[in-house]
């Protein structure tokens, strides 16, 4: 009963997307107040019905429901509860439906924040978003139900894939999602305004919290997702160029070029044009991404279930919606382009750079991604492009971007002198080439061309974002705060830094090696001695694991002990590798075990992985970043006061 | 403006490929050979553990082998690896393995930290022999016939549920055709 509860409820909400998308768009076609107001109530109606039919479906998860097909296939009697949750969005059919509801969750928040706007465009946002969801919709009654019986029901389910089975996995698909889903937000209102033919730099003003939010959810699931690999797939790597992973990694790539360039078209009313493209783009690369893994027309390690006919009907929907998008774009941004001027050296030149070397990185990683497929449609023949393609394609656009960050965030609109520049940054520049080789140097005994640059850009950039904060917290109360906007850009840009001196650091330096241990066997590894104290069987609710206990010693004295786990998950018999991880501020020791070696030994791997948690503490600064920047207030002021506090201000970014 | 319509243009050549893509034909995970049943490539390569011999297409003649592309840097290799090692053990089979796209040092290493579970290993580092074999992304597994013939390929971490299902009905069919 629940479960046709569920499914019934979406399809109330497919018959409400409709209204949601149609009465709007005619309304603010016919001037029609009526239809125009449809809007509100049928987005807020849809997202009830969605919350329920999601609701139904993790009820069947939490009752072991193994009548409905969805359940049995990715769920089992002695699953941990939490994990009976998670494993909602575990597989195709209920990410999918994670997907409307948080779709339908973003359209609730435009409604709610949204009664500022001019009707007929807010009207044309919502209807937009409808559309998006009736295609969703529809895709996911007709070839993904997650509430299909399965008569008669199983005794006992499949089992969720033990890979899933974990916290980190928990929770990254849907913070991803609500990035992904988030970019929809400045797709729709981007086609509302180039169906009213008018684009002011007010509709930049709107844009730029809801693209920040989106792009901030989809850094923090990045980066768990990065992090997720790094201690669950059990050999210390913690980014892997995988087809799924760049498929979220070119929507933040592009997000970032957008809310840039959104901060032109603010400020300025410039690249109107080239920023209706970003943010088309954006969102298209999201679909594009999370879509093309499930069609089966890229392998990715872990992508899911193949179905051709889904497939199909993915590229139906992609072609509308992109090629849609795509059309109007060509139709209508030729008139909206303006023809203010700006000097060589000003923050404008510094903005495009950023836009052009962030597009060259996206384009360089698509093109990577599908290289096999073109390839292989080519000429018959099939190529595989890994790790040392990307590495090097992603390095050349990121390095002049690091650089140039640091000037071009002290660089004044439309014209700054050069002098006061050179002034201004001619300290952290000194500082950072000194330190940058130093403390290579002096902490880890060596350094090279790569490292150098590396750590001398992320000392440049970590100093030149907080030169303006110092200075505005030495002139103190009474003096002109810094605002927001400002703040969170500066945070940011810190954060950038932070990530790339991690990065800089963990890849040249780590130390990995595997060893052969015995019981009472120790290892030196990059200062540290390993010592295997024991082996133990254990088991967990749904598995049965072979836990080592790692004793891990500096200059003789004990700081900690890991138990790396082999596991073997009952249902599914796949094994697992849970890595055993001492971690510090300024390093990890990590340790897997490996397959036994025979008289006794086992091969073990230990790793040394200096600054890595500045790679995912450096996103999480980003995020942070994000969340100041967009809760500036002048996104919520009126119209009038918002002149009176851009007169009182500087201008941030 | 011309320049307002490139967008649009890439897209539908993407969206070209992509429907090609699609062909129900091209099931990469199951049968993406077009060697499937021809007689697979002629390879001749240095061996891994012994660079001054080589192994080629003889070193199984006239027996069922499996020949697995492998390489350190590969994410699902190393989940395949437990699973070779059993079937070293276990199986008839021989497993010979091509290094792909590898360095020899790193390679070495791993098979004496995780075992060695091949017959042999071929060491492939530009990929001569990966192109002529069609090789997709590691790891990749052929089952050879007696003939020479490639029997089965599979795309990704060899499964248990894969070589139950897939691998050992044809070696059962292979090894009973002939006598």
């Amino acid at each position: 009963m629940i479960p046709e509860v569920g499914h019934f409820a979406l399809i109330l909400a497919l018959a409400l997307s409709i209204c949601q998308c149609a009465l709007p768009l005619l309304g603010a076609h016919r001037n029609d107040q009526a239809m125009m107001g449809v809007a509100r109530p049928a987005a807020v109606g849809q997202f009830v019905f969605i919350a329920i039919s999601f609701g139904c479906l993790t009820w069947s998860f939490l009752q072991s429901d193994f009548s409905v097909l969805y359940v049995a296939s990715h769920s089992q009697l002695s699953l941990p509860t939490a994990y009976k949750i998670s494993a909602v969005w575990g597989a195709h059919e209920g990410s999918l439906l994670l997907w409307v509801l948080l779709l339908a969750g973003w359209t609730v928040l435009v409604c709610r924040y949204s009664s500022e706007l001019p009707e007929k465009f807010s009207a044309r946002v919502i209807a937009v978003m409808g559309g998006l969801s009736f295609g969703f919709l529809l895709f996911t009654l007709l070839t993904s139900n997650p509430f299909e019986r399965l008569l008669p029901a199983a005794a006992d389910g499949a089992d969720l894939n033990p890979l899933l089975q974990d916290p980190g996995l928990a929770i990254h698909p849907p913070i991803l999602y609500i990035g992904y889903v988030g970019f929809s937000v400045a797709f729709a209102f981007a086609i509302a305004a180039m169906i009213s033919g008018d684009l002011d730099q007010k509709w930049a003003r709107w844009t730029r919290p809801w693209t920040t939010s989106a792009w901030l959810f989809l850094t923090v699931g990045i980066a768990l997702g990065s992090w997720w690999a790094y201690y669950e797939l059990g050999w210390g790597g913690w980014w892997f160029w995988d087809p799924v992973e760049n498929a979220s990694f070119m929507p933040w790539l592009i997000g970032t070029a957008l809310i840039h360039s959104l901060a032109v078209t603010e400020k300025r009313g410039l690249f109107k044009s080239w920023t209706l493209l970003l943010a088309i783009s954006a969102f298209s690369l999201s679909l594009l991404g999370t879509f093309l893994v499930r069609s089966g027309i890229l392998i990715s390690v872990h992508s899911f279930a193949v179905d051709p006919e889904r497939g199909l009907f993915i590229l139906a929907f992609l072609g509308i919606v992109i090629g849609g998008a795509l059309v109007l774009y060509a139709w209508r941004a030729p008139s909206m382009d303006s023809e203010a001027g700006f000097r060589p050296v000003s923050r404008e030149t510094f903005l495009v750079l950023n836009n052009v070397l962030l597009v060259i990185a996206t384009a360089l990683i698509l093109g990577g991604t599908l290289a096999p497929l073109f390839v292989e449609l080519l000429d018959g023949s099939k190529i595989s492009v890994g790790p040392p393609y990307f590495e090097i394609a992603f390095a050349i656009p990121m390095v002049p971007l690091v650089l140039l960050m640091a000037i071009g965030m002290h660089t004044a609109w439309r014209n700054q002198a050069p002098k006061a520049l050179v002034n201004k940054l001619r300290l952290p520049a000194m500082v950072a080439v000194v330190v940058g080789i130093l403390i290579p140097l002096i902490f880890y005994g060596g350094t090279s061309v790569m490292l150098a640059v590396g750590a001398i850009a992320a000392i440049w950039v970590m100093l030149a974002s907080v030169i303006d904060p110092i200075r505005s917290w030495k002139r103190g109360a009474g003096s002109v705060a810094l605002t927001r906007g400002a703040i969170g850009m500066s945070v940011a840009h810190f954060g950038v830094g932070f990530f790339v001196l991690g990065v800089t650091v963990v890849s040249a330096f780590t130390v990995e090696a595997d060893r052969s241990l015995r019981i009472g066997d120790r290892e030196n590894v990059a200062g540290y001695e390993f010592e295997l104290r024991g082996l133990k069987n254990t088991t967990g609710p749904n598995y049965q694991a072979l836990e080592g206990e790692v004793d891990i010693y500096k200059d003789g004295d004990f700081i900690g002990q890991v138990r790396p786990q082999k596991r073997t998950y009952l249902v599914q018999k796949s094994p697992m590798t849970e890595a055993g991880i001492d971690a510090g501020w300024n390093r990890d020791l990590f340790v897997a075990l490996g397959d036994p070696l025979g008289n006794d030994a086992w091969s073990v791997r230990l790793q040394y992985k200096p600054l890595i948690r500045f790679i995912w503490l450096g996103a999480f600064i980003m995020a942070l970043g994000g969340l100041i920047a967009a809760s500036d207030r002048r996104y919520r002021l009126t119209a009038t006061q918002k002149e009176s506090v851009r007169i009182q201000q500087g201008e941030p970014a | 403006m011309l320049k307002f319509v490139v967008p649009l243009i890439a897209f539908g050549l993407l969206v070209g490929v992509f429907i090609k893509g699609l062909d129900p034909e091209r099931d990469l995970k199951k049968l993406p050979s077009p060697f499937l049943g021809k007689e697979a490539p002629h390879f001749d390569l240095p061996r891994l553990k012994v660079p001054n011999e080589r192994i080629s297409n003889q070193a199984y003649d006239g027996e069922v082998a499996i020949v697995n592309f492998w390489a350190t840097w590969c994410v699902g290799c190393r989940q395949e690896h437990g699973f070779l090692m059993e079937l070293s053990r276990t199986s008839d089979v021989p497993i010979y393995g091509i290094d792909w796209r590898d360095q020899r040092e790193p390679a070495l290493q791993w098979l004496s930290q995780l075992g060695d579970p091949y017959v042999a290993s071929g060491f492939d580092a530009d990929s001569v022999t990966g192109i002529n074999w069609g090789v997709y992304g590691a790891p990749e597994t052929f089952l050879i016939g007696k003939d020479g013939r490639v029997l089965l390929k599979h795309l990704g971490p060899l499964s248990r549920d894969a070589w139950e299902n897939d691998f050992l009905p044809a070696i059962v069919a292979a090894e009973g055709n002939q006598p």
